[in-house]
């Protein structure tokens, strides 16, 4: 104890306490710390602390190959990690200018929008857990394993997918798993009516949000938001509709925006987001099925030098042994060049600046992590507001602890 | 009139003349860099001119080329005029021993935590940065792992014999 604090006569309301949330606490969702500086209630000042899960993925990204680096994207916003491995996998095309065919492009679109409900989802039905309403939280849950479910189907894995080859998939989409797909489609969307109904117009749920870390579209801008945090601040700007990647020109969907940039902005633009994804999934879907005859059977483009064969022909096929031993390996090099390529993950612009000095693997690979461009915010958020209003701000900005430390 | 990259790059030699070099397009986008004094009049420039308009910093980070005397570490801009939806890249050339470069957070706010991101893993010194202290690592660490001559560990390494952690 190197101070004690004495009160004198007529001072106590100049006193402020300085509180810790975090590293791991319940309401952070995810370990990082923020110190506040509490009058009464009241945020007179906070500071984020950062990096206690840092993993160095950069450094580790300069020795490895680019299948090798696919996992490490997956640890990034570990809920919504397919649309981090095809943003990886789409930089790596981009850079090797490999044309992808229309039905992987399609397949991918049906997997990154399923990432993406599944990311909102969560963020949305933790809003709800800190206003105290727990049980939207565990009744969507059940839907998110279908989701999960579909991915399994695909990869094998659930929650650190690893998805996706340079070129396309590692092996077609089989009959479950658009069966899932399927059943998903039709459970659904009653579910989140369901879940609006319990919380778009609860008086409760409104008066909690409703006005709660503001922010406005220059400082949003200024601030670097992208996603659904900068939407409802009323910018519409979408990666989906400004680059498009994937074939998501070939969509027809609306880009919902807020206006004032509050938590009850975030939560309505991520739930229309859901619906507008869901409507993504039925239309790429469609446009799967009508693909026929070989087309219907395509899975990858046909890059060989940087598509892992098939294993059974690893086994069987020389020269598929010999490219399988070069891609494992290391040996097929990517060009000299520099690329800097962006999707829309769930939270914003999820973008890869790769620079390629024509070895094995990228000379400097930076990720551009949404969450940590946004977070640097909520200190600005927060002030002036209540501490309990700060704990919804958090989770309605959608923090990740693995996408703020790479 | 749309904004294409001859038009950038004719509006920034216009006013910087030849001190603005290196143009290249890979894979489309703009890329040049200039001295690293400059650094701020370009920003400053391409931020304020209301036909450039780069007014939303989509990432900033650095490169270390330790083969490249007195140009080791480059510090990699990356703006976005969202209402043309153009794109530029802007590098800025530092020497090891002095990194010293101007600091973005007054044009925006976004620089901050990125400058202090490279600041920590690269070494890069943002003179006029408000807060300039490690975010990432640790507080108390005395190098900048980033750089190149920071091999990662060797995975044949066989000296570590701790009961947990060792190979």
């Amino acid at each position: 104890m190197s101070e004690h604090v004495t009160l004198t006569e007529g001072n106590v309301e100049k006193e402020t306490t300085t509180i810790n949330i975090g590293p791991t606490h319940p309401a952070t969702h995810g370990v990082f710390q923020n110190i506040v500086e509490l009058d009464g209630e009241t945020i007179v000042s906070a500071e984020q602390t950062v990096g206690y899960i840092h993993r160095a993925f950069e450094k580790i990204a300069e020795h490895r190959t680019p299948y090798q680096i696919t996992t490490l994207t997956d640890r990034l916003n570990y809920c919504s990690s397919p649309i981090n491995n095809f943003g990886w996998i789409i930089a790596c095309e981009r850079l090797l200018e490999i044309k992808i065919p229309k039905r992987v492009d399609y397949l991918r679109v049906i997997i990154m929008e399923l990432a993406r409900i599944s990311d909102h989802l969560i963020c949305n039905s933790i809003v709800g857990v800190d206003s105290g309403a727990f049980s939207g939280f565990l009744y969507l849950m059940q839907y998110r394993e279908l989701i999960y479910e579909i991915y399994e189907e695909i990869c094998g894995s659930r929650l650190t997918t690893n998805m996706g080859r340079i070129g396309g998939f590692e092996r077609n989409f089989t009959n479950q798993a658009f069966e899932k797909l399927e059943k998903f489609i039709k459970d659904w969307p009653p579910v989140l009516e369901e879940f609006d109904n319990l919380f778009v117009r609860n008086r409760i749920f409104m008066d909690r949000t409703i006005g709660v870390g503001p922010i406005s579209a220059e400082r949003a801008l200024n601030y670097g938001f992208t996603g659904p945090n900068l939407r409802a601040a009323g910018v519409d700007y979408d990666v989906r509709i400004h680059t498009p990647y994937s074939s998501y020109e070939d969509f027809d969907f609306t880009i919902p925006v807020g206006s004032t940039g509050d938590c009850y902005d975030r939560f309505l633009v991520r739930d229309q987001e859901m619906k507008q994804s869901m409507e993504i999934i039925k239309q790429a879907y469609q446009k799967v099925q009508e693909f026929k005859g070989a087309e219907a059977e395509v899975f990858h483009a046909d890059v060989p030098d940087y598509y892992l064969p098939d294993k059974k022909d690893v086994y069987t096929k020389m020269e598929a042994l010999i490219y399988h031993f070069k891609i494992i390996m290391g040996e097929t090099k990517m060009p000299v060049g520099e690329i800097y390529s962006s999707v829309e993950g769930a939270n914003g612009e999820l973008g890869f600046y790769f620079i390629s000095d024509g070895g094995r693997s990228p000379y400097r690979l930076h990720f551009r992590r949404p969450c940590f461009i946004y977070y640097q915010a909520y200190s600005e958020l927060t002030k002036g507001g209540l501490l309990s209003d700060a704990i919804i701000t958090m989770s309605s900005l959608n923090l990740i602890a693995g996408e703020l430390d790479a | 009139m749309a904004l294409t990259n001859e038009i950038i790059r004719q509006k920034l030699t216009e006013k910087f003349g030849d001190q603005i070099t290196d143009w290249a397009e890979p894979y489309g986008m703009l890329t040049f860099s200039s001295d690293k004094n400059l650094n701020l009049k370009v920003l400053q420039h391409l931020f304020d001119d209301s036909s450039l308009g780069f007014q939303f910093m989509t990432d900033l980070c650095a490169v270390h080329y330790p083969e490249k005397e007195g140009k080791e570490l480059a510090v990699v801009y990356h703006l976005h005029n969202l209402k043309e939806n153009v794109r530029v890249r802007y590098k800025v050339f530092t020497d090891v021993k002095k990194p010293d470069v101007f600091s973005a957070t007054a044009l925006y706010s976004a620089a901050n935590w990125m400058e202090r991101e490279t600041y920590d893993f690269y070494g890069v010194n943002f003179v006029g940065h408000p807060n300039l202290k490690r975010i990432l690592n640790v507080d108390d660490m005395k190098y900048f792992p980033m750089r190149k001559e920071f091999p990662l560990e060797d995975q044949q390494r066989t000296d570590k014999d701790d009961e947990m952690f060792g190979r």
